[in-house]
This record gives structure tokens, sequence and C-alpha cells, in this order.
């Protein structure tokens, strides 16, 4: 039985969890990213920690209409949410998505929410670091090869690129690095809003521009750490045929399978 | 005595023409909006130390960075021996630091001279670079013409700088053998003391004294010329990548400039009882966003300014890599061509405040270029003195969407979204944790 807690409900007995699980739209609403929401929520449970989302309450960051201009929008996402989390007294913050995590943990500080603000890649490092998240030996991922896709807003917008690795070397898998990788990983061509529309004209896509590295890489899995990324790999490879052969999961979707 | 006043004739000459330009290029850093430098500016004053001072994004990508730190040390190292150019021009006098240093002149000179042999041999790898090897981030299309000659010029121009060296420093050697009296001993020169009298040697004493004053005179206008071509070239980077450096944001790439002028209009919506604030009767009409040079932060000029067109942005942008219209390296040469082209209007008479009909966006840069754009931050990673083009095209879009209301049609309907939903896609509210009956159900 999995038990996910809403804040409102939470609240209205009197007790605060130790974190608030910010799902995101895409966590929320997109079937591949539901998975990996999914995953982490029992992720969560397993080790008993203390968490709620805040369910219908929770709306858009803002993060696309800003990165596109639309600053009006972004500030009206902003203050809403952040009349929604400082009514509960929200101290920290988990999220599964880099973007949501960029725009609460950066952002959001200077329109009044300060938070702690923790990606789930970092916050499930630090549970296995501190004994709490135990896996199992071997699995699906023994002596296969792993490759790690660096989400920019994890990596260069916020210089997160060794909590997912470490994670990853546990898995008892063959770590590869594709051809482009860390402050030189390439976006997979979703951020920025471009996710919301075809990208101009050129050449290629971005994501099949990506999928090249990856299928050079001649990894069995390519984690991931942000659900945009997940959907422009994952369309890519299906492009290619290879979804046979090479499998997009999320870092919490791998662990959960290591349960 | 003619040499005395030609190079004082000179030196003035050069002195005002460079006051005139550098002041020409500060007041269009001006045009751009005020932008508090916050944080501490100790970490400011060790990123210009590690960038600038110190190369270290350059070296990244070992090969080029040795060589360009070659031709880098040889400049700054160059300049101890400009002190004695300029004190032999105004007085007179001839290599009037020998006597007093003795061994230690020896070794500051020889350090120069060897320090120029590799910027000799940089110099000409680089050439290569350009010319032959057609490095591809050096020779796209966007470089064409004045770019292109730009950089090559600068390079030929480093060729002729290291043979008036060689030229003035081997046949002093010579002379001080032939006349003691007037051609103080340097003692024996790292290059020069076996150069001098291998090319030099056989001359007569009035060719060396003519050769001599060939280099000295080269070296010197050489060096004179290079001040007065400085700010017309991207090479203005050896001065501007310092303060560049320095008044780079020191916050995470990912956090976007604030807009607090809509954050206090968006409060006034929220809650109808805020203090409404004062309006300034002075102000203009309300612009959001940059359509021109204008609209943009004086440290977005600065970064065009600050730019040497070496395009490692643009070799790691994913949108240039996919064959898109934009590149982060033109954005920075399209601002920079603005600002100019407005200086130039309006040094011809045209008027001010009227502007000449034309804007960077649209006129220079295409809503295509930033349109394509995925905020990645390769561009900003990459560059070696902290120039930051995403700032400018997010300054743009904001432009186009909060004042132009000219977004893509699929923004629009993502923005819809959004404001009603909640959501980037169109569900219900309501249903934003329906993933978690499904989850107890048991898929």
């Amino acid at each position: 039985m999995q038990v996910v807690p809403i804040m409102a409900d939470l609240f209205a007995e009197g007790k605060q969890p130790e974190v608030l699980f910010w799902v995101g739209c895409a966590g929320s609403f997109d079937q591949r990213a539901q998975m990996v929401t999914k995953a982490f929520v029992k992720i969560l449970n397993k080790v008993g920690v203390s968490f709620a989302i805040l369910g219908p309450e929770e709306s858009c960051t803002g993060d696309p209409a800003r990165r596109s201009g639309n600053e009006f929008l972004f500030q009206m996402q902003a203050a809403m949410n952040i009349e929604v989390l400082n009514m509960y007294e929200v101290k920290r913050i988990v999220t599964t998505c880099p973007h949501c995590f960029n725009t609460l943990k950066n952002e959001y500080p200077e329109l009044g929410g300060n938070y702690e603000v923790i990606h789930h890649t970092t916050f499930l490092q630090e549970l296995i670091n501190d004994g709490k998240l135990k896996l199992k030996e071997g699995g699906d991922f023994k002596g296969k090869r792993i490759s790690y896709h660096d989400s920019c807003y994890l990596g260069r917008a916020n210089e997160i690129y060794e909590a997912p690795r470490k994670v990853l070397e546990l898995l008892d898998a063959e770590l590869v690095e594709m051809k482009r990788c860390r402050t030189k990983g390439l976006c997979c061509g979703a951020g920025g809003a471009q996710m919301f529309k075809e990208e101009e004209d050129g050449t290629l896509r971005v994501n099949q521009e990506r999928t090249k590295d990856v299928i050079e890489s001649k990894a069995d899995y390519i984690a991931v750490a942000c659900p945009f990324c997940s959907t422009m790999l994952g369309d890519g490879i299906k492009e290619k045929e290879k979804q046979e052969e090479i499998k997009v999961l999320d870092i919490a979707e791998m662990l959960e399978k290591l349960m | 005595m003619i040499q005395q006043i030609l190079f004082i004739l000179v030196l003035a000459g050069l002195g005002w023409f460079a006051y005139q330009r550098y002041s020409e290029i500060w007041q269009n850093i001006k045009r751009g909006k005020d932008l508090a430098i916050e944080g501490d500016s100790g970490v400011r004053m060790k990123n210009m130390i590690l960038l600038a001072f110190g190369q270290k994004k350059m070296f990244k990508n070992f090969i080029p960075a040795i060589f360009h730190f070659f031709i880098y040390a040889a400049f700054m190292v160059t300049q101890i021996e400009l002190i004695e150019i300029f004190v032999d021009g105004i007085f007179g006098v001839h290599r009037f630091f020998a006597p007093y240093l003795g061994a230690f002149y020896t070794f500051i000179i020889s350090f120069i001279e060897i320090l120029s042999l590799l910027a000799l041999v940089a110099t000409f790898v680089f050439l290569a670079r350009r010319n032959l090897l057609k490095v591809p981030r050096l020779t796209m299309n966007e470089m064409n013409g004045w770019p292109k000659l730009d950089g090559n010029l600068i390079l030929y121009g480093e060729l002729f700088l290291v043979a008036c060296i060689f030229t003035m420093n081997g046949t002093d050697t010579v002379l001080q053998k032939i006349d003691p009296a007037h051609y103080p001993s340097t003692g024996f020169l790292a290059i020069s003391g076996w150069l001098g009298p291998a090319l030099f040697g056989g001359l007569g004493e009035g060719t060396l004294k003519i050769l001599e004053r060939i280099g000295w005179w080269g070296h010197i206008l050489g060096v004179f010329g290079f001040i007065a071509y400085l700010p017309f070239s991207k090479h203005l980077h050896i001065l501007l990548a310092f303060p560049n450096a320095y008044f780079s944001s020191l916050e995470s790439k990912g956090k976007m400039r604030n807009m607090p002028e809509i954050a206090a209009e968006v409060k006034l919506m929220m809650d109808p009882n805020a203090p409404i604030p004062e309006e300034d009767p002075n102000a203009g009409p309300v612009s959001f966003g940059a359509n021109d040079v204008d609209g943009l932060s004086w440290k977005n000029l600065l970064d065009a300014y600050a730019c040497t067109e070496c395009g490692r942005c643009t070799a790691n942008c994913p949108a240039n890599q996919t064959g898109k219209e934009l590149s982060p390296r033109a954005i920075m040469m399209k601002t920079r061509d603005r600002m100019e082209d407005l200086s130039k209007f309006e040094k011809a008479g045209g008027n001010k405040e009227e502007g000449d009909g034309k804007a960077l966006l649209g006129d220079y840069i295409t809503k295509e270029e930033i349109n394509a754009c995925t905020t990645c931050n390769a561009c900003v990673e990459e560059c070696p003195v902290s120039i930051n083009p995403l700032s400018i095209i997010t300054e743009l879009r904001r432009y186009t969407i909060l004042d132009a209301a000219d977004s893509p049609e699929e923004w629009n309907l993502m923005f819809g979204n959004v404001e009603n939903n909640g959501a980037v896609w169109q569900f219900n509210p309501q249903d934003r944790a329906k993933w978690v009956e499904e989850l107890e159900e048991g898929s």
C-alpha cells in the first residue's frame, strides 16, 4: 500500500512533513514521467521519508513561460506558488524535474520564496550515503553498460554533475560516458520552452544529434534525471528503431528496481 | 634630435586618436541600462585572476591554449621593454637601462627574446589553423569578410613586431663590438647573441645603424599601430577580458534576471490593497525586455566588445550544431555592430532621440535566431572570458512577447494552458494528483 499524503490534509491535522515532493507538470500528467513519480514515491515510502505533495494546489513553476520571454505569466505563477508554499510553511522541497528545481531554488527567493530545494538525484544519493536506502545485489543492471545524460538545468545551470553519477556507481554496472558529457554535455533539445513548439528550421533536430552520441556510446541504458530529456531521448532512439536495445530510464526508476 | 621630435609627435598623435576612439566605445557601452553588481568582490577578483590573467577556461582545450599563452606571455612581458623604448625615444638616449641593470638587463631582454620566439611559432600555428587547417569554428560563414581579415591582420602584425625586435637586438649586438661608446653592452642575449652575428655579421657600420633604427622604429610604430587598431578589432579582448571576467555574474547560470517592474504589477493584481507604487512623471514609455542596445544592460554591451570571435560558444551550441540560424557568437558580433552603426549615425549628424529607424531585433538579429535557443547555457559555459550571449537572447525574447506580443502560436497555447490549467498541457488541474490512484491500484 503506497501512501501519498496531501499537504492540505496534513496541515489540517496540524502535521508538517519533513519534505515536500514537488511533482511538476510532467511528473503529474505525462505518462512516461508519471512512472518516475511513482518510482520515486515507492522509494520514499520504502525508506519511510515523511513527505507530502501539494496535489491540486501545485501549479506550473513558470519556467517555460520565463524562458520563452513571458515574464508576466512567470511572475503570476511564482506569486501563486509562493503563497501556497509559504502558507504551509514549507522548508524543504524535493523535485524530480531539473527545471522546477532550478526555478524554485534560484528564482523564487527574489520573489519571497525561500526554501531548501533538492533535486531527487541528490536526495537519493543522500539516502544511500546515510544507509537508509539499501539496494539488492545484481539485478537488471549487473554487467550492463549505462551512460548518464547530463540535464542542462542540473549540470551547467546548477553544477550538479556528481550526485547522479555517484548513485549509478552503485549499480554494479559499467558506467560509460558519452563523447559530450558534464560541462560539454549536449542538450536534449527541450529546454528554453522548445519542448512546447516545433524547432526552428535546421538540418537535424537537437534530439537526433544527441541520439548519435547515445548510439555511439553502445550503452544498454541511458540514465536520465529530467522528464523532458527522457521524452526527447526516448523519441530519438525510437526513431532509430533502437528502443529494444537502448532503454531510457530515470535514476529513480533504476533504484526502485533494485529495492 | 629629429628622431626625438618625431617620436613625441607620433606619441601625441596616437594619444589623441586613442582617446577619441576609446571614449566612443565607453559611450557605446553606456547606452546600456544600469545593472547592480552584487556579490563578494573578492570572488570577482579571483575570477578575474583565474579567467583573464590565468586563462583557466582556455586550458580546457590544450593545444590552442598553449600557443595562445605564448603570445599572451610575450605580449605581457614585452611591456617592460616598452618602458625603455619610451625613455630612449623621448630623451634621445640609447638603451638607457643597460649600464645600470647589468646582468639583470641581459636576463630581462633574453627572457623577452625567448617569449618572442615562442610567440612567433604560435603565430605560424594560428595562421595555419585559420588558413590551412580551416578549423570549422574559425571559418564559418559568419567569419567571412572583415572578421576573417581582422583575425589574420593581427597575426601578420605579430610577425612584423617579432621581426623588428630581432632586427633591433641583432644589429645592436653587432654594433656593440664596432662602436661600444654609443652602443652599451647588453651582455650575451639568448637569441640575438648568436642570431645577430649570424644574420648581420658581415654588414658595414652604416647599414647596421640604419637597420637598427628600422628595427627600433618598426617595433615602436608597430606597438602604436596596435594600440590604435585594437579598438576597431576583436582584439580588444586583451583589455576587456579583465573587466568582463570581474563583472560577470556570480549566481547560478540557471537564474534569469528578475524583472522587478513586473513583480510589482503582479503584486498589485493579486492584492488590490497593496500600495500603488509612485510613478516617476519623467519616465518615458514603459518597455519590457530589449529590442535594441539601449534595452540591454551595460554588461551585455561590454560583453559584445570583449568578444574575440573565437567561436567556442557557437561550436558547442546545440541549435547551431543542428543547422539552425542561431550562433551565439553572431549574437555578440551583431550587438557590437549595432552599437558601432548607431555611433556612426550620430557622428554623421543623425538625431539621437529619433534614431536611425533600425533596431537590434529585426534588423540585425532575427526572431528565428532567438527562438532557436534551448537556454542550455553551453555558450555561457564555454566562453573563456565570461561572456553571456544567453542573457541577450532572453532579453530579446522578453521584448518579443511582452511588448510586441509576437510569439510562436504553439507558445501561446502553452501560455494559455499554464494560465488556465496551471500546467504546460491542457489537463484539468483537479487531476494533478490522479497518478496517486493508479499507484494505489498497483500500476
